[in-house]
């Protein structure tokens, strides 16, 4: 197999006129690490609340939960994706529709990918939250409760504090699979990481430089957030437990 | 205020279609278990035993495939399986896109199945071993007599979770353009301007499986932890 090797491809300029194709892999970095982040603010925030639903004691509560985490761990990302995607607009009120539809395509993408990938990682995120939860005696609720604290309040000194610190790694997996899940806005159209790794190979018919480079990114993202989450690892572990020292 | 009015009506036409797509979808599921099982128990006992080369090798492996994204494995293997088939086969042979994502997802899945196998096999308590050995067992009649039936008890509940994500994750062979169920429900909702009936009734279909195989698995672990 006779390949030629160009590495230099990455210095010539781009198909747009706009930089070179180094530029383009910087502006896919740039979406997949915003996509990332901010899905991951979504599934923080809504996976706690769901996480504490599911186990206050109010059956409607935490059967709605529960409903929440099935429906969105028994469906592929994908699917869900274009649900958002290609679906919703259709189904909201038509001014809504519209209002959405008249966006700037990569708003529409970039919002659709962020909503989906983040209420789909706030289901896991939920799961995690109420493992934790679950894991601390129940004396400690019975004990904030006994010093007349009301039940939101024991949720709020007592038990999310503990269980936060003690689901620490586990959500650093969940951190890193929210920018490999990521990379399936591609099949909508954001010019996230993935996507350039094939606009470049349309571009410059040099696919190995083009899915290396990209391929490279994602290791270096992969390392970091592992590197960042293992000090955060060691500054919030509790004393006493298994793992720590 | 119009509503969205619905039309099913293009789903019962189109169900030969869906039931072939579903068909390659179970193709690449089973193919990736059964591969994934295999070579993930290869990789699972390199890594846990005293060959430091392999080790690394193994360890390598794993971790590399588990930074990548999928979407970007199957993109990479619809590089290298047909360039590897034209230079063995010569031209024309079978279907490129099939055999490039049961290969991506052979060695995908053996990634994750190695770490739970590994998990498992730790799980075995170290005086099984040394008794495997009192009664003058090899390493490797040890291993595969005493360890991993034990392991792969133990580990059962997880092995068929991750068999439930990986029949979710195959509907991304929709990247290479392969027509699975997913694929095939967009195709058809594309053809007939019908996408929103035809996403739903596709999500409705995962969510069916998923949710009763995931009830499935539940119950085999309660019978497995008694």
């Amino acid at each position: 197999m006779g390949y030629n090797w160009n590495w230099q491809v990455f210095l010539q300029p781009s198909a747009t006129g706009e930089g070179t194709y180094l530029t383009w892999l910087f502006e896919g970095l740039q979406w997949t690490v915003m996509l990332s982040l901010s899905a991951w603010g979504i599934a923080l925030i809504i996976g706690s609340i769901i996480g504490v639903l599911r186990t206050v004691p109010n059956r409607w509560l935490s059967g709605l939960a529960t409903l929440y985490v099935e429906v969105f761990r028994n469906i592929p990302l994908l699917v869900q994706l274009f649900i958002w995607y290609f679906v919703l607009p259709e189904l909201l009120p038509p001014t809504w529709g519209n209002a959405f539809k008249q966006m700037n395509p990569l708003a529409q993408q970039f919002f659709s990918a962020m909503v989906c990938l983040g209420l789909f990682t706030a289901a896991r995120v939920a799961e995690q939250v109420r493992s934790g939860i679950n894991s601390l005696p129940p004396g400690q609720k019975n004990a904030g409760l006994a010093m007349g604290f009301t039940l939101p309040q024991v949720y709020r000194h007592v038990l999310l504090p503990m269980a936060y610190r003690i689901i620490v790694p586990p959500l650093t997996s969940e951190f890193l699979n929210i920018f490999k899940n990521s990379a399936v806005a591609t099949t909508i159209g954001l010019i996230e990481l993935s996507r350039q790794a094939q606009q470049l190979v349309d571009y410059t018919a040099q696919p190995y430089e083009a899915f290396i480079a990209v391929t490279v990114l994602y290791v270096i993202i992969n390392v970091t957030v592992m590197f960042l989450m293992r000090r955060l690892e060691r500054n919030v572990q509790v004393p006493g437990y298994i793992g720590s020292k | 205020m119009i509503m969205y009015e619905f039309d099913w009506t293009s789903i019962p036409g189109a169900l030969s279609l869906l039931v072939k797509g579903m068909l390659i979808t179970l193709e690449v599921t089973v193919t990736a278990i059964a591969v994934g099982v295999v070579w993930g128990t290869v990789l699972a006992i390199a890594r846990l035993g005293g060959n430091r080369l392999l080790s690394t090798l193994a360890a390598t492996y794993v971790n590399l495939f588990r930074s990548v994204p999928l979407v970007m494995v199957i993109l990479w293997f619809y590089l290298i399986v047909p360039q590897a088939i034209k230079a063995v086969f010569g031209e024309g042979i079978g279907d490129i896109r099939l055999a490039s994502a049961l290969t991506a997802f052979a060695l995908f899945e053996a990634a994750y199945y190695s770490e739970i196998i590994r998990a498992g096999i730790q799980s075995v308590p170290k005086g099984q071993v040394a008794a495997g050995q009192a009664l003058g067992l090899t390493n490797g009649q040890t291993m595969r007599l005493i360890v991993l039936p034990q392991a792969f008890r133990n580990m059962m509940p997880l092995l068929l979770t991750q068999a439930i994500i990986l029949f979710q994750d195959t509907s991304l062979v929709y990247v290479i353009g392969l027509s699975d169920f997913f694929g095939t429900a967009y195709k058809v909702g594309d053809r007939d301007g019908r996408l929103v009936e035809l996403l739903l009734f596709a999500g409705a279909v995962y969510f069916v499986i998923c949710f009763s195989v995931s009830r499935l698995v539940k119950r085999l672990q309660a019978r497995f932890s008694q």
